[in-house]
């Protein structure tokens, strides 16, 4: 039934788990504790969360092992997302 | 499911995408659902950008400070990511075949997540006590810069969100029973891997509300 699944190498589950937990307490951490500019602040913490869902899109929803049409199809949202974003951010900045 | 299908008439086919319809349809589902919080976020940050002074996490509330409970939602946050551990490792058991452990992981997950909405309910009725509300109270208003926006765009975000996962939580509950019933195999379990799809994306979506509402 699933080929992608049979053809697939088993990912560590609990290491991409220890990750995450780990990335969300650095999150917390520099939320509360950082002294860096409010921009820089927020471009880690972005970061940070974008890494995290990477992970989970890659690994527990298996993208990094599926066929590239599906691939294709998962992330096709992500380029108007990101110009929406981008879009209101630049609007802002003038 | 992979191979040709057949249609009405005796006519074969083989699927264009090469996977079941139903993951087919999350996956459609799913980019649809990327595209609806991506709205709800894009409105927070016209919201936000758009007034002089927001409420920040690490500082007092009496000097503009959130009056969120960043830390028992860092908490609702590890479980949420240990639902979606056990949701994987649900998935896993049963490609192995394994019945025992399919069921034991799915009851997990269907626990972490009503874990977590329950929290996220305290959450809700302590905040309403304090007066942080889509209209806060006088006294809330008071210290808390654009309360009224910032209480707006929270329960927005934060319980479209929890609807999101309650939804889950309840197909969880028919899956796991459908587990138990015996009626997930080796060869056929499109359920459990559909389902699960749908909970990691809860789980993806709560990692980025999280960062922007409560950390930002």
């Amino acid at each position: 039934m699933m080929e992608t699944a049979e053809k697939k190498k088993q990912p560590s589950y609990m290491l991409i788990w220890f990750v995450l937990l780990v990335l969300t307490i650095v999150e917390v951490g520099v939320a509360y504790v950082s002294s860096l500019p409010r921009n820089v602040l927020i471009v880690v913490l972005v970061g940070l969360a974008i890494w995290k869902a990477t992970l989970v899109a890659m690994y527990y929803m298996h993208l990094k092992f599926e066929r590239l049409r599906l691939i294709l199809l998962a992330t096709a949202p992500l380029p108007l997302a990101i110009i929406l974003i981008v879009a209101i951010l630049l609007e802002h900045a003038r | 499911m992979n191979e040709a299908i057949t249609l009405p008439g005796g006519v074969t086919a083989e699927p264009g995408m090469r996977i079941y319809n139903q993951k087919l349809g999350m996956w459609i589902f799913l980019a649809s659902e990327v595209m609806f919080f991506t709205g709800l976020i894009g409105a927070y940050i016209i919201l936000r950008f758009g007034t002089t002074a927001w409420a920040l996490p690490g500082v007092p509330l009496e000097e503009g400070g959130t009056p969120l409970a960043i830390n028992l939602t860092a908490f609702n946050t590890f479980m949420l990511i240990c639902s979606s551990v056990t949701m994987v490792k649900a998935f896993a058991a049963i490609e192995h075949g394994d019945q025992k452990g399919l069921r034991r992981y799915l009851v997990a997950t269907v626990l972490l997540g009503a874990a977590f909405v329950g929290i996220q309910v305290v959450e809700y009725i302590a905040l309403a006590h304090e007066g942080f509300l889509p209209r806060c109270s006088e006294e809330l208003a008071a210290v808390v810069p654009n309360c009224d926006l910032f209480g707006s765009t929270f329960y927005t975000m934060t319980g479209f969100h929890g609807t999101h996962v309650s939804i889950g939580v309840l197909c969880m509950i028919w899956v796991t029973v459908k587990a138990f019933r015996g009626k997930y195999t080796k060869e056929n379990h499109g359920g459990v891997e559909v389902i699960g799809l749908y909970w990691h994306f809860v789980d993806l979506v709560w990692i980025m509300l999280f960062t922007i509402v409560y950390l930002i």
